[in-house]
Formats: C-alpha cells, structure tokens, sequence
C-alpha cells in the first residue's frame, strides 16, 4: 500500500550513502566556481558504475526495466544534494522521449547507450517555461536530397555542454514535428550561459543550415501529441521529485544550523518560532511527497490522462515547497544565510530557476482545473 | 475481480438495497458540524448495520468482528461515505472504546460491554478534555474518590467537548485518584452510565448553530467498582493507548466526504459562474491537488512502513486533512458569492455552509495545529521540548 518494497529500499539507502560522500557541498562548490558543465567523475560513477541511468530503460534495449518508482527514488536524491550531473535530462527527459517516439533503430542504438552510461543526453525543448515545450520550437527541418537542413535557434537547453548527444525536436515543412539527434561537434554551436543557479548549467544552442543525415531522424513517423505528453509527465515527475529532494536537502541543513547556533543561552531549534517553522515544511514535504511516489506508482497503470494530472499537481506542490524551503533556510540561517560561504543560496537558486521549467504552478493549475470543470480551459 | 474488488462490491450492493426507504433521508447527514442530526433514525440505521454485519468489521472475529484486513476496512469506510452513509453514532464505541476494552479490559467487561457496541445498541462518549485540560491534558481535575464501603468510585468534576454526551448512553471518563497527584499519574480510567442522578449533561451551542458537544457535570456520581479498566493509576496508560487506536482507516472514509463537497463545490461554480474566475479555478485544483496527495499520505501511513521518516510523515497527517478542510471551508463560500451569507432550504448550500463553519473545529479539536507542530518538531525531527510552567 504505496510503500517502498525491499529492493527499493535498497537503492535508497546505498544512493543516499554514495550521494553525501560524492556530492558534497564541496565538491557542488568546485562545479559552480569553475563554472563547469558538470561534475565529470561523479557522473561516470552514477551512468557506468551504479548504473542508475539503465534503471528504467527497458530490458530489451540493455535496461533494467523498473518502473517509474525507482527513478523517481534517485531524482529525490540527488535533488537533495543538487548533484551536478545529467542525470534528470538524461534519463527523465530524454531517454523517456527516444522511448515513448523513437524509432526502433533509435531505441536500440540510444537507449542501449543511456543504460550503458556511455551517453549523457538532453533534449532542446523550444520553451522551456512553456507546460507543453514540445510544440512551438522555431528550429526548422527542410527536406535535401540526402537528409535535412536544420536553422534555428534555442535559447536555453539543460546540461547541453554536458551531452554527448541532443535531441533536437524541429518542424518540418509539412507541420509536424520530428526529432533529430545530433552528437558532439556535428556542426551545432553551443553557447554556455551565464546563469544565477550554477548548479543546473544551461547553454544556447544555434543550427546555422546544420545537414544531418535521415538516419539522425530519430522519431518513428513524427512526434504524436501522446507521445510527447508521455515524455513530458516523466520528465515533470523526475523534477517533482528533485524538487522535493531538494527541499529536504534545505531543511536537512537548515536543522543542522539551528540545532548548533546559540543565542540567549539556548540552542535556537528550542524556540518554538523556529520549531514550528520546521514543522511546517516536513508537512509539506510529507504532502509532496505523497503525491510524488503516488503519481509515480499509477504512472502507466491508470489512464495517462489522470496520471498527468496528478504529476502537474506535484509539480505544484514541489515547486511551493522548494521554494519555502530555500527561503526558509537562508531566514533561519539569519546573517549568515546570504553568504556564499553558507549552502541555503545553492538551493535558494535552483529554487526559483526549478519552478520556471516545464510550466509555472499557474499553468499546472490550469491543467488540473480544466479537467475538473471539464470545460477545456478558460478560452 | 481481486478479493479487495469483490469485496467493495458486496458492500456497493448492501447499501444500494438498505440505505433506502425510512433510511433514504439520512444520506449525507450527520456529518461534519451536524452530528446531533435525527439521531434517533440513525440509531435506527446502526443496528440496521449491525444486523448486516457491519458494525465493527475491522475486529477480530474472536470479539465479533469480521476480522477484515486493512484494504478491506478502506474498501468500507470508501464503499459507505460514497454511498452517502450517514455519520456513525457508534463511532467512539466502534473505533475507539471496543479496541480499549479488547486490549485492556477483563473478560468480564468484554462480555458486558462489546456487545452493546456490536449491536448498535449502547452508544458512547468520551470524558476526556476538561475546562483546564484541553491541549494540556495532563492537567485533569476531576476527581475520583475510593468509596470503602462497596469499592465504587465516585466522581466530581467537569468535562467538555463532550461529542453527543446528550444522545449516548455510557461515557469513559479520565479522573484523577491519587490525592496530591499532578500530569499523568495518579489518574483512573472509568466506565460510567450517564443516566444517574449526580451527572447533568449541558449543551454547547455552536458555531452553526447546532450542539453536538457538551459540558458533562459529575456530582458525587457513580462508577462501579468492576467498570474500571486496568488499574487505579494507569489511567494516562490507558487514554493514550485509546487515541492510539484511531488508526486513521476511518479517515479514508472522511477524504470520500471531502471529495464529495468539493465536487459540489465544482458543479455551483460551474451554476454560478464562479468557474469563469481564474482565480477561483486555480484554487479549486489546488483544492484537487491537496485531496489527491492526502489520499497517497493516508495510504502511505496505512503501510507498514517503519522507517523514521515514514513516522516523522505519519504526524503530519491531522495537521494536513484539517487545513486543507478549513481552507476548502473558505473556497466553498467564495464560490457561492453572495448567497454564501443567506439560509435557504436548500442542501447543498446548507452543507457548505455548515462545512465552512464547523471546519474552524478542525483544526482545534484532537490536538489543534500548535500542538501537531509541537508534536513534528519534537518527536519527528527530535527538536528540543517545550519548557514547561510552573502555573
């Protein structure tokens, strides 16, 4: 009844472990002050020696065919300790959409390689902030005589200085989308932006009339509406998730401070300001939470669209939360909360910029609310 | 069909053929700020059930229970409030007194007293706060005096918050013993018939107006030697252990209600206009959101689940359903506009009105949120304990 089975538990508990060692706040500092894409050794851990990234990639294509659950479990963590890796674009956005449009060569040869940890890979979503940043990208596919010429420009792609591979989602000139994969160096610009949250690095990506090959067409006869709201509930689920984790990771903090710092001869966790405070957001954080491993249990099992729904109501709830908690964390640090030496800015920053992507709570809620008025939206 | 399924079926089927006819009228009734509604017909309905079999079916078969498993019980608690099951009158007897007496009481209390409550037919309250004793419960008053002569104790003092001590027939009753005792110890836990002369039961009027609570006055009134459970001193033991038994399955039941006013909710806005409101509309669905993962909460603290984050999550459950509701109180009456404010015969809107104001109870009654968020920082997160007075 919506617990963790004992395999699950397992995985928590080891990914947690590993997590505190490996991704410490000094070695999230090194990736941020560097400006660095990401933290090389730790991803090469998590993709080739844990394996993490084949956790949900089908058996066939070389995964280990778990559900939702499990990922959902590792995205929680590495939220909390705002792990410098591709590991939500990899397995959560792309890895899911080569599943649910790719082709059948496609899967064999990318999925083989996400579940392998050869291959970290993102996709360049036309919108970011957009709940449904499938449709509407301005890159452009015209038809040569061997292949496609793609132009266009996408202002902000998660991790795409980390990939080895991303997925380009174009319209062709007949409308529809397709999805194109281009791996390093095949004549995309990458442009690394400048960014307040150093802890997630985002790039620009220019296509200046790039040739690419048929066989880079990935997607098996254009991109579906289903398909691409089967890609998208996982990857806003896979954030639910870090964002939970991530507030967890503030309040895990902010209670250690607390618990130390001394005014009027008290520890000032005894102030029941404080206290309640706290209380506050591990209520929050149980309600998210909830919702998160119940959204991720029914995730293909109930009907897609009552799923999605429930995934857009723990986006709501996971952005609220972080944000709290992040804010939270740098007023119960008092002074010291606004410094860079202290933690609660690296999660006040992913904060705000996690809330922004795949839809604000507004746009969520509007989701949720035509569906319960069964109307289609306000026109 | 999974046993669970064909379970919910069996109890689908048993209130689509009872609650009908004379019971037809209790629908949805007796409910959150009305549950002093046609009480006699609903006493009428409790032993309906139990001649159905369905009154205390999460008791071992042993005490004459179904003995149903905790999917099951849900299935129940989901199958009856979506019938529209009235408001149970056997609540505390069921849920709370049965498993108190099953786990602490002697043989001979069992035999006298499980029956009635299988039964439907003796119905109880529960003599717990007092007016010095509310969050601090420790601090009871009332006192319980050895009488030599027959070894009865007999009773003085006050207790409040007495849900339908009016319409109930026996009330357990907490009571200090120990002469010179303070907090928990020194206390006796009662069983006491609440027709004898030396108990006077006074209303509460409400907030909306109805009074299902009341004062319960004790003068030198009566308990029976045999009608204490366990022994003179292990009354704290005994009380805590009782809340314990509420182990929220009932709650489930409760979410269905709240699933059941906000789709009313829905269909006035939608009559209304209210749903053209972007405002409205977004705290409608995050109404739906929060219900959606107070459900997987319930469902998650329902598990086996043993770890400390899984009980640290578990505390935090009261403190959820009970602002959630409050709020919802609050959305029900904006969509309504204006006609929020007027009386009329008509049920939905008396519902929701009742609703918008009972719910301000929620979040006072069983621990009011200061207290759960003592309880989360304290026990869930091992912060320090409040300093307690010297008053």
């Amino acid at each position: 009844m919506l617990e963790f089975t004992p395999d699950q538990q397992m995985i928590r508990e080891e990914a947690q472990r590993f997590l505190r060692e490996q991704s410490s706040s000094e070695a999230i500092r090194r990736v941020v002050d560097a400006g660095a894409s990401h933290d090389a050794g730790l991803w090469a851990s998590i993709s080739r020696e844990l394996g993490w990234c084949a956790m949900a990639i089908p058996e066939a294509f070389g995964g280990l065919g778990l559900g939702a659950t499990e990922v959902v479990i590792l995205m929680e963590l590495t939220g909390a300790r705002l792990a410098c890796v591709p590991f939500w674009s990899t397995v959560c956005m792309a890895a899911r959409l080569i599943e649910a449009a790719g082709s059948e060569a496609a899967k064999t040869k990318y999925l083989g390689a996400i579940a392998a940890g050869e291959m970290a890979v993102t996709v360049a979503l036309g919108d970011l902030s957009a709940a449904n940043p499938m449709s509407g990208t301005s890159v452009r596919a015209v038809k040569s005589a061997d292949g496609y010429v793609l132009t266009g420009k996408v202002a902000q792609v998660i991790d795409l200085a980390a990939a080895d591979l991303v997925i380009v989602p174009a319209q062709l000139e007949d409308g529809a989308t397709a999805l194109f994969a281009l791996e390093r160096d095949t004549g995309q610009v990458i442009l690394p932006l400048k960014v307040i949250d150093g802890t997630r690095p985002v790039a620009s990506l220019e296509l200046a009339s790039v040739a690419v090959s048929t066989t880079q067409r990935i997607d098996a006869g254009g991109l579906t509406d289903a398909a691409a709201q089967s890609a998208l509930a996982f990857a806003n689920l896979g954030l639910a998730a870090e964002q939970l984790g991530a507030a967890q990771g503030a309040l895990d903090v902010t209670l250690a401070y607390v618990a130390e710092r001394v005014q009027f001869g008290r520890t000032i966790a005894s102030f029941q300001a404080i206290k309640h405070r706290c209380a506050e957001l591990v209520v929050d954080i149980a309600e998210a939470r909830s919702l998160v491993f119940g959204a991720a249990a029914g995730l293909g099992g109930m009907d897609a669209a009552e799923s999605a729904l429930e995934v857009s109501g723990a986006r709501v709830l996971a952005s609220d939360l972080q944000f709290r908690a992040a804010e939270e964390a740098i007023q119960l640090h008092g002074g010291v909360g606004f410094t860079w030496e202290y933690d609660p800015h690296l999660y006040f920053k992913r904060a705000q910029a996690s809330a922004a992507l795949l839809g604000s709570r507004e746009a969520h809620l509007d989701r949720i609310a035509a569906s319960v008025f069964a109307d289609g939206g306000l026109k | 069909m999974s046993g669970v399924e064909a379970f919910r079926t069996e109890v689908r089927d048993w209130m689509a053929i009872h609650l009908t006819g004379k019971f037809a009228e209790l629908k949805f009734r007796g409910g959150s700020g009305e549950g002093d509604a046609l009480p006699e017909l609903r006493k009428e309905w409790e032993r309906e059930l139990a001649a159905g079999g369905w009154t205390c079916p999460g008791w071992a078969k042993e005490h004459g229970g179904r003995g149903l498993s905790v999917a099951e019980q849900i299935a129940f608690q989901e199958e009856y409030s979506r019938a529209g099951g009235p408001g149970r009158m056997g609540h505390i007897g069921e849920g709370l007194m049965g498993p108190t007496l099953i786990a602490f009481g002697t043989e001979e209390q069992k035999k006298r007293f499980l029956p009635g409550i299988l039964s439907g037919t003796e119905f109880w309250c529960q003599g717990y706060s007092e007016p010095s004793a509310g969050s601090d419960f420790g601090n009871i008053k009332t006192r319980a005096k050895l009488d030599p002569v027959t070894g009865d104790w007999i009773v003085s003092g006050q207790k409040v918050w007495t849900s339908l001590a009016h319409l109930s027939d026996w009330i357990f009753v907490v009571a200090r013993c120990e002469e010179g005792s303070i907090g928990r110890n020194g206390l006796i836990f009662l069983l006491m018939p609440l027709s004898q002369p030396d108990v006077e039961i006074h209303p509460i009027k409400q907030i909306g107006g109805g009074a299902e609570f009341n004062s319960v006055f004790f003068d030198g009134a009566r308990a029976k030697a045999e009608d204490v459970v366990g022994q003179p001193g292990d009354g704290w033991k005994i009380a805590m252990a009782l809340l314990g038994f509420e182990r929220g399955i009932s709650t489930l039941g409760q979410q269905m209600s709240f699933q059941q006013e906000l789709d009313l909710i829905v269909e006035i806005a939608r009559e209304n206009g209210s749903d053209r409101s972007p405002a409205i509309r977004q705290r409608v669905a995050y109404a739906w959101t929060g219900l959606r993962a107070m459900r997987y909460l319930a469902m998650r603290v329902l598990s086996d689940d043993q770890s400390a984050e899984a009980r640290r999550e578990a505390l935090t459950y009261k403190y959820q359903w009970s602002n959630w509701h409050r709020d919802l109180g609050r959305l029900a009456m904006d969509v309504l506009k204006m006609d929020a404010n007027v009386v009329a015969d008509d049920p939905r809107r008396e519902r929701l009105q009742q609703m918008f104001l009972f719910a301000r109870a929620d979040t006072i009654y069983g621990g009011t949120n200061e207290i759960q968020l003592n309880i989360i920082a304290e026990q869930g997160l091992g912060m320090p304990k409040e300093p307690r007075g010297k008053l």
